[in-house]
């Protein structure tokens, strides 16, 4: 089991820092839509986010910066996962008390 | 070369350097939206798509359909599922920054909702795919604040379950054996659902007109669900072949 997930995440780091500054930089479905009917100017950000665009901020190469971007999110991603199951499990064995 | 790269090339052989005002408004009605923001791995609903009544709408649903699929995933979720469920999520959220080239000029990718109802059981992939949606929005500025409820409708909510429960019915009774083209097809619908779901909330919304945007969507989405089908097929047939085991269908109802 350990041993899969291991893959599993090296895998995942492997799609996000290998594949994904090889990723298509066309719009995709919705932004395609938004720009040929002409709504994709009501499109606001309301946070500022660490890492806008998925391109680590302070790296100039922008495939390095995709690539780093990619490898933070799956590390964060699959830690916060991790705790989120935990969470949801937790409720089980605790019953309704808390 | 880059749109924005062109007419610097050009701007700066008519001798037009100088006017950078007018060189940014040049990029901007020449390149338009995409190239003038450079944005690259923008994909779900941004904030100022949907109105009012349309997020607030769509965010209760969404706060009480995961209210009760945390409680309904917290009796059978088992403690050697977890790490199952984050090895999911980061390979969901990796191959999401994957954008895959379809017709004319426009890319898709993965959104993974069907791919983690197969291997997790609907509600656990709610779970896995609102985390990543979550993520999205806060880190990486992809998805907005306030459309958050309706990302996770589409996403999280309502394509796993359509295409799980798809899957499950092109595949017959659990245990009549594992059908690729069930997860293909299922997978293939499950993303023209979630898009003709978005086309609805921008129709009401007033932001577009309903069946312009609608036919819009579903014309695009239409490729981009046949991506979304063979990678769901390729990896839900390859974990089938070596962890057959991990099935949720064929071993839980």
């Amino acid at each position: 089991m350990r041993k899969e997930v291991l893959l599993g995440v090296l895998t995942a780091l492997l799609v996000a820092g290998l594949l994904s500054p090889f990723a298509s930089s066309h719009p995709d479905g919705l932004e395609r839509v938004a720009e040929d009917w002409g709504f994709a100017g009501k499109a606001f950000s309301m946070l500022t986010v660490p890492i806008p665009d998925y391109l680590m901020p302070g790296v100039a190469a922008e495939g390095l910066a995709t690539a780093l971007a990619g490898i933070v999110g799956v590390g964060i991603t699959f830690g916060v996962a991790y705790l989120v199951g935990g969470l949801v499990a937790r409720g089980k064995s605790k019953g309704g008390a808390r | 070369m880059s749109c924005r790269g062109f007419l610097k090339v050009i701007w700066d052989l008519v001798g037009g350097r100088q006017e950078e005002g007018q060189y940014l408004a040049a990029v901007y009605f020449a390149c338009g939206y995409q190239d003038h923001q450079g944005v690259k791995g923008k994909m779900h609903i941004p904030d100022g798509f949907l109105d009012l009544k349309t997020w607030v709408g769509t965010t209760a649903v969404s706060i009480g359909a995961l209210t009760y699929g945390v409680r309904a995933t917290r009796e059978r979720l088992q403690e050697r599922e977890i790490p199952f469920m984050a090895v999911m999520a980061a390979f969901i959220f990796a191959a999401q920054m994957i954008n895959f080239p379809i017709v004319g000029a426009t890319s898709g990718h993965l959104i993974g909702g069907v791919l983690a109802a197969i291997l997790l059981g609907p509600w656990t992939a709610s779970i896995v795919m609102t985390t990543i949606l979550v993520i999205q929005a806060l880190l990486f500025g992809d998805g907005g604040i306030t459309v958050l409820g309706a990302n996770v409708l589409n996403m999280a909510l309502v394509s796993p379950f359509l295409g799980y429960y798809l899957y499950r019915w092109l595949s017959g009774r659990a245990g009549s054996g594992f059908r690729p083209g069930a997860v293909f097809v299922a997978a293939w619908i499950s993303v023209l659902g979630a898009a003709a779901l978005m086309a609805v909330q921008l129709g009401l919304s007033g932001t577009i007109n309903l069946t312009t945007v609608l036919s819009g969507m579903l014309f695009w989405h239409f490729f981009i669900g046949i991506g979304e089908g063979l990678i769901t097929m390729v990896v839900v047939s390859y974990l089938y072949r070596v962890r057959p085991d991990l099935f949720h269908g064929t071993t839980v109802v």
